[in-house]
């Protein structure tokens, strides 16, 4: 037994039968996690939702959420949850677009659309044609910028406080008292797919020097680098490291001495 | 005396229909005991009627979405009391219940049924905030005092559970985060059995057949049910409608399939039946929690899956693996698989769902919250239409509205 999460029945074939429905409009569809996605096209988002609704009895536009993939070309993912209450099933619709080109809205399908809409344009920027009212929801009034974007910092741009000087409300560049802490938790023989800092130097250095031909051995005592050479080496520094604790000492004690005298 | 007819001549050339009255426009909040948080209506008045209503929402964004993309899954937990803080643990439902889809991760019983009742319990302190509420909004003041008691009992009683009032970060990807005592167990059956009926009978015998909460509620707002399914109702707004969809009971999860209650449906779908549904869904509530108590099994409260839930702080004593897995967990946290996952949940307000998308990473990629809120204000100018000025206060009082959701 897996999740406790709510059960839905997904009836044999009820994917190919809704891929069959929506006909050249469907791009794609998938099943994963127990649940239905159809990618369709942007531009007959309006057919193929109005089909849903009136002959696949997905009654209630649930949620419109954005997402952002910046390394895509169509970066912008809007996906629409639909719930049918007579089938008691969901599914997932998602359509694609850029910053530049707008989408259909689905206003006129379901009225509940306006504000989830209104969301999307908000914090990703998406365009929907059509829309009868396409202000900004969320954000302050006179915000610039959408802030979802994967590329819009967390702290945002500019921060708000009450200014006794001018006696009202001014915006101000954000002032970090602290740098933001974002940690990496990329093992790197997990296949991170960066070079770790350090590591580009490792490579560096190989290109320059040849590597030895044939791999160092210790077969003669000659080769080993011990022997008298490296005996004499040693005596020395040995020598020297404890020749100096003892002056020290001895120059301790004599000033004790004096001391005393 | 010469005077007086001239002076009536003058004005009988303007008659009533003749002077051009303009529409006030009014605003309403965003600081306004009856706007239930920072809201702002425009509002265009014709007199006293409620011509247009533009609600301006957002003033309590805080985003969280986007703040829960750079957490880890369980870092970000806390953040879904913080939405609806009036129910809080019905929003970390929906949060686990999607992580653990994705992860495909089984739960204990004993962790399932202590999720059912909680949320459950949660459901009862909502509805004792709002059914409060909404009875102050047109009037009657004393009921909202005694409900707050019984709302006081049951953060008591999340306070014993979880050690939090309020934001209790309660229910953990795989279970919950502590086990319960039996004494809170046979104190929340005891309360359940004796003073709730009592304290909340009590309360809504004041004002369920009271004339004048009556003449303030009912015929207000009707909505068809053909509208609230268009304008995406849920919870005990769409049930108000006459439309008997709940999703603990069509979508079961956790043990809610195994759970014995009713749901409440409305007639009329006007504030009234808003309001009646709700107050037979805190005795439904009662219903489950004392089955809940009744049928709870003994035994462990969350996965042993050591890759997702913590070890136990004895066990990291004498086992280095544990502390290894705590100290991974806690600093670096699980990986989910990629994927994608909408959970929705009938939180106290409605359907509060979870889209949540996985990069197979340690931090949630795209974390949309689904709030019951959004639909139902935005449902708030159609609602109020033609309605007087001081209906309005009623209809949102009925909607149940939290802006730390709405906003999010």
């Amino acid at each position: 037994m897996g999740h406790n999460a709510p059960q839905i029945d997904n009836p044999k074939g009820a994917m190919s039968a809704l891929k069959k429905a929506l006909g050249k409009n469907c791009l794609d569809a998938a099943f994963a996690n127990d649940e239905i996605s159809l990618t369709v096209k942007p531009d007959s988002i309006v057919d193929v939702m109005t089909l849903l609704r009136d002959e696949q009895e997905y009654q209630q536009l649930v949620e419109i959420a954005g997402v952002d993939y910046p390394e895509r070309a169509l970066r912008f993912e809007i996906v629409y949850h639909l719930l049918s209450l007579t089938k008691n099933h969901r599914i997932r619709v998602k359509i694609s677009t850029d910053e530049d080109t707008p989408v259909p809205t689905v206003t006129g399908v379901w009225p509940v659309a306006d504000w989830l809409e209104r969301e999307v344009f908000d914090l990703y920027g998406v365009l929907f044609d059509g829309h009868p009212d396409l202000r900004r929801i969320l954000t302050d009034y006179g915000f610039k910028g959408h802030p979802f974007r994967k590329d819009f910092p967390l702290t945002g741009y500019v921060e708000m406080r009450y200014s006794e000087e001018a006696k009202r409300v001014v915006y101000e560049p954000v002032k970090l008292a602290q740098d933001f802490r974002s940690f990496d938790f990329m093992s790197p023989w997990e296949g991170a797919d960066y070079i770790l800092p350090g590591d580009e130097k490792a490579d560096e250095k190989a290109g320059e020097k040849a590597k030895p031909s044939t791999p160092k051995t210790t077969d003669k005592p000659s080769k080993t680098g011990a022997g008298k050479a490296a005996n004499k080496a040693a005596a020395k520094k040995s020598d020297k490291a404890a020749k100096k604790p003892v002056k020290k000492v001895a120059k301790k004690t004599s000033a004790k001495k004096g001391a005393k005298k | 005396m010469n005077e007086l007819p001239e002076m009536i001549t003058s004005k009988s050339e303007e008659t009533v229909g003749d002077i051009e009255i303009q529409n006030y426009t009014l605003n309403f909040g965003p600081q306004h005991p009856a706007a239930h948080g920072v809201l702002r209506m425009v509002m265009e008045l014709d007199g006293e009627i409620v011509e247009r209503i533009d609600p301006h929402v957002g003033l309590l964004h805080r985003g969280t979405e986007k703040l829960i993309e750079y957490k880890t899954y369980l870092q970000a937990l806390p953040y879904f009391d913080r939405l609806d803080y009036c129910s809080p643990l019905g929003m970390e439902h929906s949060y686990v219940l999607a992580i653990e889809k994705l992860l495909d991760l089984d739960v204990p019983k004993r962790a399932q049924y202590l999720r059912v009742m909680f949320a459950e319990l949660t459901r009862i302190c909502n509805h004792m905030l709002n059914i409060g509420a909404h009875v102050m909004d047109v009037g009657a003041m004393s009921p909202n005092l005694w409900v707050f008691e019984l709302r006081e009992d049951c953060l008591n009683f999340f306070e014993r559970a979880s050690g939090a009032r309020m934001h209790s970060a309660y229910y953990r990807p795989g279970g919950v985060h502590q086990d319960v005592p039996l004494k809170l167990l046979t104190d929340i059956s005891e309360w359940c059995e004796t003073r709730l009926p009592k304290l909340f009978g009590d309360a809504m015998s004041l004002v369920i057949d009271n004339r004048i909460f009556k003449q303030r509620n009912v015929d207000i707002a009707t909505v068809s049910k053909e509208d609230a399914i268009a304008w995406g109702f849920s919870g005990p707004m769409i049930r108000a409608a006459g439309i008997a969809w709940d999703i603990r009971k069509s979508q079961p999860y956790d043990v809610y399939a195994d759970m014995d209650f009713e749901i409440p449906v409305g007639t009329k779908g006007d504030c009234y039946d808003r309001f009646m549904v709700r107050v037979e869904e805190v005795y439904q509530s009662a219903k489950i929690i004392q089955q809940c108590i009744r049928d709870i099994p003994e035994g462990p409260i969350a996965s042993d899956d050591r890759k997702i839930v913590p070890p136990k702080r004895a066990e990291m004593k004498s086992s280095m693996e544990s502390l290894i897995h705590h100290f991974k967990l806690y600093t670096e946290g699980f990986r989910v698989p990629a994927g994608e996952v909408y959970v929705a949940t009938e939180s106290p307000k409605g359907e509060f769902g979870v889209y949540l998308v996985s990069d197979g990473s340690n931090k949630p990629y795209r974390c949309k919250i689904r709030p019951t809120a959004f639909s139902h204000l935005q449902a708030m100018d159609f609602m109020s239409r033609g309605h007087m000025l001081s209906d309005a206060t009623a209809i949102l009082g009925a909607m149940d509205i939290v802006f730390g959701e709405c906003d999010r």
